[in-house]
C-alpha cells in the first residue's frame, strides 16, 4: 500500500490536451474517485499512473519513488478494465492464479492466496468455470479478485461498474466498497456516473479538459463546489445570475437574495421549496410550474423563471397539491445558497 | 420456379461442383490400383505401382524432400509471419499502412511472374540455384498468407487483455505466450497450412531454383509426364492427397480455419 502522487502530468494527443499539468495526491489506503465528462482526462491519467501512457512533461510518484522508468509491469499495481479482460482460455482460478504465477510464487501457496480472494469476492465455487460461464457481475468480481490477489500497492479501477445494469451496479458498488475497506488498498476509480463517485470515494476529483478543476471529500464538494460547472457535474444545480447589492445579489425580477456574496449562485433542487400561497421565507420568486414528473418515491417539478428551466425534487407527496401547471412561489433558506466564482 | 425446384437446383448444382472436384482424384486413386499402364479397362486391382513406386528412389527421393522442405517453410514462414502480424498489431510503424496493403498484391501475382523476378533476383545478388534458395523462394510466398491469415484473427483481439497481463506483472514475452498466442492460435494454425500447402504445391518456384536432379515432387511429375506418363505417379498422387486430406480435415475440425471459436 502506498500514497500515489502526480505532479505536474502533461500529456497531449495531436492538439488536444488529454492533461494540463495535474499535480494530485492520492491518499494511502483511501477510495479516490476521478470524476469528468468524457474526454475530460479522467481516464488518461488512470493510464498514466499504471504506466500504460507516457507524459510530455511532470511525473508518477507511488509510495514516493518516481516510477517513469519502471514498465507496467513492475509498477506492483493492480488494475480492473472496463471490459474486465478476462483471460478466455483460462479458468477463473488460473485467472486470478496468473499475477502469482509470474511472480514465481509456490503453487502451494498460489493455490492458497486464489481460495482466500476468490472467498472474498463471494466466487468461491466458481474456480473450474470459464468467464464466458459467468453472468457480468461475476466477471467483474473475478476482475477485481485478479487485480488485489497479488497484493498490488495500488489498485487502479476503469470505470469498472459501467457494462452492469443498474441494479446491479448498485450491488456491485456496495461489493466494491466492502473489498477495498477489507484490503485496504490505495484505490483510483474512474467513473463518469457522479453518483457512483459519491457513493464509493473518501475524496474526488474533478477533471475538465485535462485539468483538474475541483478536489476533496465528496461532501465538501458537493456542498461547496465554487464553480458553476462543478455545481451543475456533481448532482444536479439550478443557476442564479444578477447584480451585487451590499444586501445581496439582485436578481433580474428584482428579487434579492439576501446575504448572496457573487453574482452567480446556485441552489440545489432539493433545496427549493414550491408553495401555492406566499411563502414567508426572505428568499422567494415567482415561477411557473411546467411540469410534474413522477418517478416512484420521489418527484420532480420543471418550472420557468424569467427563460430559464429550473428543477425541484422532493417527496412526491409534497407536490400534491400543486395544480399541472401554473404560478407557483420558490422559495428557499439563505444557508441552502451556494456562491459560485466566476 | 417453386421453392422446392429451386432447392433441388442448389443441391444438384452443389452436387456438380464436388463431381468436378474431385471425379478426377476419384479416377486418379482408381487408375493407380489398375494393372493397365495405358488406363485401359476393365479394371483389373493390382498393387503393382505402388510396388514399382516404393523402389523408385528417384520419385521417393523427391517426395521427401518436398515434405522436408514444406515443414521447414511452414515452420519459418508461421513463426515470422506471426511476429510480424503481432508488431504490425502492436505498434504504429511509420508506414504501417503501405506495409499492410504491399501484403496484398504478391497472393494475385501469378507465380510464373513471381518465379521469374526470384531467378533473376536471386542470381544478381548471388544466391545460387538450390535448395536453399527454393526454401527462401517459398517462404517470402507464403508469409502474406500468413499474415493476412493471423492479422485477421488478431482484429478480434482485445488489447485490454495484453494490459490486463502487463499489469499483472507479465514480461512482453510472457504476455505474447500465454495470452495473445493462445487467442490467435486457430489463426497460426490456419496460416501454417496456407503455408505448407504453398510450398508443397509449389511448381513454378521450384522449377526455377531447384537444381537439376535435386528437385521437389511437382517438378519431377512435370518432367516424368513429358518424359512419358507412367501409373507410378498416380500412386504416389494418391499417397500425397491421402495423407494431405487427412491433415486437412484434422486442421479444419481443429482450428476453424480462423473462425470464431
Amino acid at each position: 500500500m502506498a500514497e500515489v502522487r502526480v505532479e505536474g502530468l502533461t500529456k497531449t494527443y495531436g492538439t488536444a490536451r488529454a492533461l494540463d499539468a495535474v499535480t494530485l495526491a492520492f491518499p494511502d489506503g483511501g477510495f479516490f474517485g476521478l470524476l469528468g465528462p468524457s474526454g475530460s482526462g479522467k481516464t488518461t491519467l488512470l493510464r498514466a499512473i499504471a504506466g500504460f501512457v507516457e507524459p510530455e512533461a511532470g511525473r508518477v510518484l507511488i509510495g514516493d519513488a518516481p516510477v517513469e522508468n519502471v514498465p507496467v509491469e513492475a509498477r506492483e499495481i493492480g488494475m480492473v478494465f472496463q471490459s474486465y479482460a478476462l483471460f478466455p482460455n483460462m479458468t477463473v482460478a488460473q485467472n486470478v492464479a496468473f499475477g502469482l504465477e509470474v511472480r514465481k510464487v509456490p503453487a502451494a501457496e498460489r493455490a492458497r492466496r486464489v481460495a482466500e480472494v476468490l472467498e472474498l469476492v463471494r466466487l468461491g465455487p466458481y474456480g473450474a468455470r470459464k468467464p464466458h460461464e459467468l453472468s457480468g457481475g461475476q466477471r467483474q468480481r473475478v476482475a477485481m479478485a485478479r487485480a488485489i490477489v497479488t497484493r498490488p500497492r495500488v489498485l487502479l479501477l476503469d470505470e469498472p461498474l459501467s457494462a452492469l445494469d443498474k441494479a446491479l451496479r448498485v450491488e456491485m458498488q456496495i461489493e466494491l466498497k466492502r473489498i477495498q475497506r477489507e484490503v485496504g488498498i490505495t484505490t483510483i476509480f474512474v467513473t463518469h456516473d457522479q453518483e457512483e463517485a459519491l457513493t464509493l470515494s473518501d475524496r474526488i476529483g474533478i477533471l475538465r479538459d485535462g485539468r483538474l478543476v475541483r478536489e476533496g471529500p465528496p461532501r465538501a464538494v458537493y456542498d461547496d463546489p465554487r464553480d458553476a460547472f462543478t455545481a451543475r457535474f456533481l448532482g444536479e444545480a439550478n443557476l442564479f445570475s444578477g447584480v451585487l447589492e451590499p444586501g445581496g445579489l439582485r436578481l433580474g425580477d428584482g428579487v434579492l437574495v439576501a446575504g448572496a456574496r457573487t453574482a452567480t449562485v446556485a441552489v440545489r433542487p432539493e433545496n427549493l421549496r414550491i408553495s401555492l400561497t406566499e411563502p414567508p421565507a426572505p428568499i422567494r420568486l415567482r415561477a411557473r410550474l411546467r411540469q410534474r414528473i413522477f418517478a416512484g418515491a420521489m418527484g420532480t417539478c420543471v418550472l420557468d423563471w424569467q427563460g430559464e428551466t429550473l428543477k425541484a425534487v422532493g417527496r412526491d407527496r409534497d407536490f400534491a397539491d400543486l395544480p399541472a401547471e401554473g404560478e407557483v412561489w420558490l422559495s428557499w433558506d439563505a444557508a441552502d445558497t451556494i456562491p459560485l466564482e466566476g | 420456379m417453386t421453392h422446392r425446384t429451386l432447392a433441388r437446383l442448389g443441391r444438384a448444382y452443389l452436387g456438380l461442383i464436388l463431381v468436378f472436384l474431385y471425379a478426377p482424384i476419384l479416377v486418379m486413386a482408381a487408375m493407380s490400383f489398375n494393372a493397365s499402364a495405358f488406363y485401359q479397362l476393365p479394371f483389373s486391382f493390382s498393387t503393382e505401382w505402388y510396388q514399382k513406386l516404393w523402389h523408385n528412389r528417384e520419385i521417393l527421393a523427391a517426395a521427401w524432400r518436398s515434405v522436408w522442405i514444406a515443414c521447414v517453410v511452414t515452420v519459418l514462414a508461421t513463426a515470422t509471419g506471426t511476429a510480424a502480424s503481432i508488431a504490425l498489431y502492436r505498434h504504429d510503424i511509420p508506414g504501417k499502412r503501405l506495409l499492410q496493403a504491399l501484403l496484398f498484391p504478391p497472393i494475385a501475382i501469378p507465380w510464373l511472374i513471381t518465379g521469374t523476378a526470384m531467378l533473376i533476383f536471386f542470381f544478381g545478388i548471388g544466391i545460387d540455384r538450390g535448395t536453399p534458395a527454393v526454401i527462401l523462394g517459398h517462404v517470402a510466398l507464403a508469409l502474406p498468407y500468413v499474415i493476412v491469415v493471423v492479422t485477421a484473427r488478431l482484429a478480434t483481439f482485445d488489447p485490454a487483455l495484453e494490459e490486463a497481463a502487463r499489469s499483472l506483472g507479465a514480461r512482453p514475452w510472457t504476455v505474447t505466450m500465454r495470452v495473445t498466442v493462445p487467442w490467435i492460435l486457430p489463426g497460426i494454425v490456419a496460416g501454417g497450412l496456407f503455408a505448407f500447402a504453398v510450398s508443397f504445391d509449389q511448381f513454378v518456384v521450384s522449377y526455377f531454383l531447384s537444381e537439376p536432379g535435386d528437385t521437389t515432387l511437382p517438378v519431377l511429375i512435370y518432367t516424368s509426364i513429358r518424359k512419358g506418363f507412367t501409373p507410378e505417379i498416380n500412386a504416389v498422387s494418391t499417397v500425397i492427397i491421402a495423407v494431405s486430406m487427412g491433415v486437412m480435415l484434422l486442421a479444419a475440425r481443429y482450428s476453424k480455419f480462423g473462425g470464431d471459436r
